[in-house]
């Protein structure tokens, strides 16, 4: 055995953040696209229903209370989920370009957490696109009160990183030829019974629903959001949202890395 | 620089996942490995053993040639070595560092060109260099001025700024030595580069595997091609259903080839009876059934063939097909295996 004479010791956080670099250029480049992908929905939702509606008299004026932070929760968990999730996809199914970083000298579980991170980052991106995108389209939201930043933010980074854990147990287990059953099998119905167009507490007159639902994590983030921008709304208990947030944050986490070191090593 | 010992790998796998370009990458399960001929048919059903018990040493300085036909192990071999597959027993060492305990310090030492290439598509030419160096340590302008050099050397310098995928097979084949080489590894690992190239990207890679080798590289590529691995390699292992068969320089190899022609003859009717006629005729040496092919060694090359036709028809059967190779390694590879490499 030869004695190696340079010993290059590389820092695990320079390579950590090599990584959030490049995605965050890629992503940077693909901004209009992203936009379209992820804001798109919550964006025609709220010309609808927050607009429209209202406009012709179908829905009640403050219904936009409701809305808002609804469809804020459903932005930032579908940015982040698919930011994540279908780049994996891909990568590694057919294309195999994760393996550049698969080979990189760092613990690969630290490749998996990078992607997590830059979906939280994309996730908020969407978030601080759709909220004044919002405000524009639906008008002076009643009782719209951004002032408690720390709770905003909190929700916010939690929310995006539970759903870009998610992402990851979603990337490693779909097949490329999947992604289109992918959405209609749980991205759809997590969008309808995630609480994003009635406040959970509504659901009192359907009480299966309501218990239903609570094992959809977008409930706990469009909840949350409730709380942090709009109070006067009816909303699940803060503290509740964010000891749920924070389990399920680990539990995926828990899940999808070890589904992504089976992937990652044979 | 490079020691396996006893190295084995069980895929549990009861059915490789099938992918239209077949098996390819890193772990590559190929699906063709079976386990040993026959008797463990049971067995082999419920998983597939890629290595058996390889024992490897690749020397300082060294191009090394893991020669095999599809599912012999190879891929394999390169996954456990660069820290993509684990070993279910045995052991691996990288330039004394345990691929399966010191695999960050390991990864650190390697250069890893793949099978097909896996540019990062969403980067251009030079991001791809340049990102790669980032994730080894490299500074932003360190990285640019080797990436530059890199694709100068590699003749793609124009391309720097197009997306990789407006490369040709073999320049993307190219970027992937490029990257490989950027952080500027002890170990290079190519596994099968001239899978899918043209004859004359194929040897401008060899031109580029030589230089490398000039500068005192230790490379370790696979291939199933007999006459890459006698033109490239300073040592090459003959690796068959996960089994190390032979290790030694191409021309000791040759020498231990059958001195005779291998001579195959697909034959219509009695096997046995052809066989025996055929073991009469003047300057063959010895007579096999393969299948339904009998396979003659013949002392006198192609000379012999018309006699032994007659051989076979006097028999009473009829020859369909003929196929000859002279001694070389692929004789060596077909007397130590019983098949042919492709």
């Amino acid at each position: 055995m030869t004695a190696i004479a340079t010993e290059r010791d590389v820092p695990t956080s320079y390579v950590f953040f090599a990584m959030l670099r490049r995605d965050i250029r890629v992503a940077r480049r693909e901004l209009p696209f992203f936009l379209v992908r992820t804001a798109m929905q919550p964006l025609l939702l709220m010309i609808v229903f927050g607009y429209l509606m209202p406009k012709l008299g179908v829905m009640q004026k403050g219904y936009t209370a409701t809305l808002l932070p609804g469809v804020l929760a459903l932005s930032l968990a579908l940015s982040s989920v698919q930011s994540v999730a279908l780049p994996m996809v891909a990568q590694f199914g057919f294309s195999k370009e994760i393996e550049d970083r698969l080979l990189a000298p760092i613990p690969n579980h630290l490749v998996a957490l990078e992607l997590i991170v830059a979906g939280t980052i994309q996730g908020m991106i969407a978030g601080i696109f759709v909220l004044p995108a919002g405000r524009l389209i639906m008008g002076a939201i009643p009782g719209l009160a951004l002032s408690n930043l720390p709770h905003l933010l909190g929700i916010t980074i939690l929310g995006a990183a539970t759903f870009s854990a998610l992402g990851l147990v979603m990337g490693c287990a779909i097949q490329p030829q999947q992604i289109g059953l992918m959405f209609s099998s749980i991205i759809s119905p997590m969008i309808f019974f995630g609480c994003t167009y009635y406040p959970w507490t509504a659901l009192d007159k359907v009480p299966v629903m309501k218990y239903l639902v609570l094992v959809n994590p977008l409930v706990y983030v469009a909840e949350g959001m409730r709380g942090a921008i709009t109070p006067d709304v009816p909303h699940m208990d803060p503290l509740v949202v964010a000891l749920v947030l924070v389990g399920l944050l680990l539990l995926f986490w828990h899940v999808g890395k070890r589904a992504f070191l089976r992937r990652a090593i044979s | 620089m490079i020691e396996t010992r006893a190295l084995t790998k069980v895929y549990a796998a009861p059915a490789p996942r099938k992918t239209p370009t077949g098996p390819t990458g890193p772990t590559g399960r190929a699906p063709t490995a079976p386990n040993g001929p026959a008797g463990r048919g049971a067995r082999a059903s419920a998983s597939i053993v890629a290595l058996d018990g390889l024992d490897l040493e690749v020397r300082e300085g060294e191009m090394f040639g893991l020669l095999g036909p599809n599912g012999a192990g190879k891929t394999t071999t390169i996954g456990i070595l660069t820290t993509r597959v684990r070993a279910t027993s045995g052991e691996a060492c990288v330039a004394g560092r345990n691929v399966s305990t010191h695999d960050t310090a390991v990864r650190r030492l390697i250069g890893v060109v793949p099978q097909r290439p896996n540019p990062d598509r969403s980067l251009n030419v030079i991001e791809n260099l340049v990102f790669h160096g980032a994730y080894f340590g490299i500074g932003t302008a360190e990285s640019a001025r080797r990436a530059i050099a890199l694709l100068e050397k590699f003749e793609i310098a124009e391309k720097a700024t197009a997306k990789v995928d407006d490369l040709s097979g073999g320049q993307q084949q190219r970027l992937m030595i490029a990257r490989a080489l950027l952080h500027e590894p002890e170990v290079i690992f190519l596994d099968e580069p001239t899978v899918g190239l043209d004859p004359q990207a194929r040897h401008a890679l060899w031109d580029v595997l030589r230089a490398l080798h000039r500068e005192g590289r230790t490379i370790v590529m696979t291939t199933h091609y007999m006459q890459e691995a006698d033109a490239l390699c300073d040592r090459i292992a003959i690796v068959d259903r996960g089994k190390l068969l032979a290790c030694d320089t191409p021309a000791a190899l040759t020498a231990r080839a059958p001195g005779a022609t291998l001579v195959d003859l697909t034959v219509e009717g009695d096997l046995a009876a052809a066989a025996a006629r055929c073991r009469l005729v003047d300057g063959i040496s010895a007579v096999d059934v393969v299948g339904s092919d009998l396979r003659a060694q013949s002392l006198r090359g192609g000379e012999a063939l018309p006699a032994l036709i007659r051989a076979v028809e006097d028999a009473g059967s009829r020859v369909q097909n003929i196929n000859l190779a002279k001694p070389s390694l692929e004789t060596l590879f077909i007397s130590l295996t019983g098949r042919k490499l492709d």
